[in-house]
C-alpha cells in the first residue's frame, strides 16, 4: 500500500522532470523521484521477503543519486543555464 | 513496536507527499527547492527508521540505519550545491508583484 503511495507520487514528480522550465527544475525533479526510489526499493524487498539483497542495491542508489546530483550542479555552475 | 513502525512509515509518506505537493505547486524554483530539501529528507529519514524497527536487531537493520544517516548527510548538501550552481548562473527569484527586487549577482563575471 505504501509501496503503491510512493509510485503515484514519482508519477506526479515525472511531470516536472519532463515539462519543468530550464534545467534546475528538471534537476531537482531526478533528485526527488531518486529519493523516492530508494524507499520503494526497500519496500519491495520487504514485499519479496528478501531485504538483506535489496538493501545492497538501495545503498548503491542512494550513493548514485548523490553523485549525480552532485557532478550536474557543478557541471551547469561552471557552464551557465541553458 | 509494529504500531510505532506503521506510525513512523506513514508520517514518512505524509512528509513526501507535501513535498511532492510543493514541488508542483510552487511557483519558482528556489521555493520548490524550499519544498523538496527538507521534505524529503525528513520523509526518508522517518521511512528508513520506521523500516529498521519493522526489521529487528540483525545487521540489515545497522545497515537500513547507516542508509539513513547517508541521506540525511547527502541529502542537504546536493540541495546546497544545485541551489548555489542555480544562484551563480543568474536564475532571477520570483516575488509577489513580478518586479526585480535584487539583482541575482553569482560570483561567475
Amino acid at each position: 500500500m505504501d509501496s503503491l503511495i510512493l509510485s503515484i507520487l514519482v508519477f506526479l514528480c515525472l511531470y516536472r522532470v519532463v515539462f519543468g522550465p530550464g534545467v534546475f527544475n528538471r534537476l531537482v525533479g531526478a533528485s526527488v523521484i531518486g529519493t523516492k526510489t530508494l524507499i520503494i526499493l526497500v519496500l519491495i524487498g520487504f514485499l519479496y521477503g528478501r531485504v538483506e539483497m535489496f538493501i545492497d542495491i538501495s545503498l548503491v542508489y542512494a550513493l548514485l543519486n548523490f553523485i549525480v546530483t552532485i557532478s550536474a550542479a557543478k557541471y551547469f555552475q561552471r557552464r551557465g543555464a541553458l | 513496536m509494529d504500531i510505532l513502525a506503521i506510525l513512523l512509515i506513514s508520517m514518512g509518506t505524509f512528509f513526501f507527499f507535501t513535498s511532492t505537493i510543493g514541488l508542483l505547486r510552487l511557483p519558482d524554483f528556489y521555493s520548490r527547492m524550499h519544498a523538496t530539501g527538507k521534505g524529503d529528507t525528513l520523509g526518508a529519514l522517518l521511512s528508513l527508521l520506521g523500516l529498521a524497527l519493522l526489521c529487528g536487531w540483525s545487521l540489515t537493520s545497522l545497515k537500513i540505519l547507516f542508509i539513513s544517516v547517508f541521506v540525511f548527510i547527502t541529502s542537504p548538501t546536493a540541495t546546497h550545491a544545485l541551489l548555489r550552481a542555480a544562484f551563480d548562473s543568474k536564475v532571477k527569484p520570483w516575488t509577489k508583484d513580478g518586479k526585480i527586487m535584487r539583482e541575482a549577482k553569482g560570483r561567475r563575471k
